[in-house]
């Protein structure tokens, strides 16, 4: 008895001891983040390092704003966030529907096309994709940002996944009942897919706002760019002022954060019923 | 727009029913109603550049003067290519380095905070945070701390008395290392997530039988979590796999393929065909093509493999859904 309480302390002790090292390594880099965004320039590197600076020099959170246009990129990028989880979420549900509830020639056969591609890198298509917005004079638009992210086959996999645990029972008795497969889909469906809708909107959100390659590739214009070009930008123009890189940084990750604290007590049990676990 | 048209196509085809239309046919156009938005955009926007993308890896285009179908000249071409077979062999290199260290780290990760401990909720959501955290940022932030000259890891290597210090992403040897950390740091608590989700689904009366029987933590690790998890675990690996193999972001932001062609990948390699200096569409989609069937084979043999030990796992979710 007394062997095995010790031995439950002493490994209480070790999960401690790796929950604070866990912390301690991934938030260190947050840290110094805000701590360096905080300083002088020339006390960023300073050894030993001070985590909190002597004095806190704010402006630089005001000087990061007239170096780059940065307010446009941040409202370019959330013009394009939105409008793509926006069509994501209710294009991906709609066809989910389908897959999972109804029944007609093809489904299956359908629903494999969408997986098979599922497999195939988007870089292994990016080039041809770009010609080909390129011919629809597509590129240098956030047209083309929207197109080739709101039409993920991820989504609809995603979605149809969690609708498969709803029981069909429940459409059968609204079918009954008189509601149209709309009037389910608007009425049942929906709301009870707000675990699985969350998943897809923090997945979603976040891909499309930390996206850097597409808009790499297809925005040219510095009025279209958005956070993540700008903030590459910011780096390479500024390489040395080390503050304002690392307080326009901060600025760019706070829409993130606030649309994952908001969502994420739904996004475990997003993930565990919408069967990601395969 | 197209979600409107199709449905006041689905709204017209509910009165021709009473006309008589067959009840199957009237529920498949309703079917296809749901599926046609997506459907539709996917088809234009992934589908035909898909289809596009194989016919171009046989021609020869700048985007200027019109195509030329050359055969299989692109992948002859690529034989005496010094940058791709750099590009190939580092790109398994970050496979072999990041797929087994990520599963494993997220796997430890969400045992640990499967656990009940204290501030549970905080410490899954620090371990996720890397993961939705801006890359471009974050790559900054990492690019300072490993700086090799100023930066804080290595004047505390410095202080420990360490010589000859790490150069990291500028040197020759330690700039993959320094991608792969980075890589794995990055995305482990996404992985982490699936995992935790695998675990709430798992039986806890095994592990009350496990201890009965007197085994130990460790055993149960071996003997009850892992053959559970199996199913995730297959999931996780060959999400990782794809995501390793088109890796392009991580080696941009922290090393620009450098130093020389010291962390040149395959994608890296397809933009600078592409959309740097001289487009050279054709040979750019034939290594994709490459990057394709790579990720394709290695799918392929991940699900052979995961044949035999698919068996006895369906089996027991037969058992749990009856």
């Amino acid at each position: 008895m007394v062997k095995t309480k010790s031995s439950s302390i002493i490994g209480k002790i070790i999960i401690y001891a790796l929950l604070i090292l866990l912390a301690f390594l991934m938030l260190v880099p947050f840290a110094w983040m805000l701590s360096a965004s905080v300083k002088y320039n020339k006390d960023v590197f300073s050894f030993p390092m001070k985590w909190i600076p002597d004095e806190f020099i704010w402006e630089n959170y005001s000087t990061i704003w007239t170096r780059i246009p940065l307010l446009t990129f941040i409202l370019n990028t959330f013009k394009l966030t939105i409008i793509v989880t926006v069509l994501q979420v209710l294009t991906s549900s709609f066809a989910a529907y389908a897959f999972s509830k109804l029944r007609f020639k093809g489904r299956n056969a359908l629903f494999l096309g969408y997986i098979g591609t599922i497999a195939v890198p988007w870089q292994a298509y990016m080039v041809p994709q770009f010609m080909m917005m390129r011919e629809f004079h597509l590129n240098n638009t956030h047209l083309a940002i929207i197109c080739l992210q709101a039409f993920s086959a991820f989504g609809v996999f995603l979605m149809r996944q969690f609708y498969e645990g709803i029981p069909d029972e429940l459409c059968e008795a609204a079918r009954i009942d008189g509601l149209s497969e709309y009037g389910i889909y608007r009425r049942i469906m929906l709301p009870l897919s707000l675990p699985a809708i969350s998943t897809l909107v923090i997945f979603t959100f976040v891909t499309t706002w930390n996206d850097f390659l597409g808009p790499l590739i297809y925005l040219n214009s510095t009025d279209l760019k958005t956070v993540q070009l700008g903030l590459r930008m910011f780096i390479t123009q500024y390489s040395s002022d080390y503050n304002l890189i690392m307080a326009a940084s901060v600025v760019s990750l706070i829409p993130v954060l606030i649309v994952f604290l908001a969502l994420q007590k739904y996004f475990v049990q997003g993930v565990a019923s919408s069967g990601l676990k395969g | 727009m197209p979600s409107q048209a199709n449905k006041s196509a689905a709204a017209a085809a509910t009165p021709v029913k009473k006309r008589g239309m067959k009840k199957e046919t009237r529920e498949a156009l309703i079917a296809y109603s749901f599926i046609a938005p997506n459907f539709i955009g996917f088809c234009v926007f992934t589908l035909v550049p898909v289809i596009f993308a194989f016919v171009l890896a046989f021609m020869e285009w700048d985007g200027v003067h019109a195509a030329k179908f050359i055969g299989l000249d692109n992948f002859i071409r690529m034989a005496s290519d010094p940058n791709f077979k750099a590009a190939f062999v580092h790109t398994i290199v970050y496979v072999i380095g990041t797929v087994p260290t990520t599963i494993i780290c997220a796997l430890a990760l969400a045992i640990l905070l499967n656990q009940k401990i204290f501030a549970r909720n905080f410490f899954r959501t620090v371990s996720f945070f890397p993961y939705v955290a801006s890359l471009v940022a974050v790559a900054a932030v990492w690019n300072m701390l490993f700086n090799p000259s100023m930066g804080p890891v290595n004047q505390f290597l410095a202080s420990l008395g360490v010589e000859n210090l790490p150069k990291w992403a500028a040197g020759n040897d330690t700039a993959m290392l320094t991608v792969i950390m980075f890589s794995v740091w990055k995305n482990m608590g996404y992985y982490m997530v699936i995992f935790l989700a695998g675990l709430q689904g798992t039986n806890p009366e095994l592990y009350e039988a496990a201890s009965l029987d007197g085994a130990n933590k460790w055993q149960q690790f071996w003997n009850v979590t892992l053959p559970q998890l199996a199913p995730t675990t297959f999931f996780v690996t060959i999400m990782v796999v794809i995501q390793s193999f088109k890796v392009y972001n991580e080696v941009y932001m922290i090393t620009q393929g450098g130093p020389g062609t010291s962390t040149l990948v395959l994608v890296y390699q397809i933009y600078n065909e592409a959309f740097i200096g001289t487009p050279e569409y054709g040979y750019a989609s034939a290594l994709s093509m490459v990057l394709f069937l790579l990720v394709l084979a290695v799918t392929i043999i991940q699900f052979k493999a995961g044949e035999d030990k698919d068996a006895p796992k369906k089996k027991k979710h037969a058992k749990k859904a009856a």
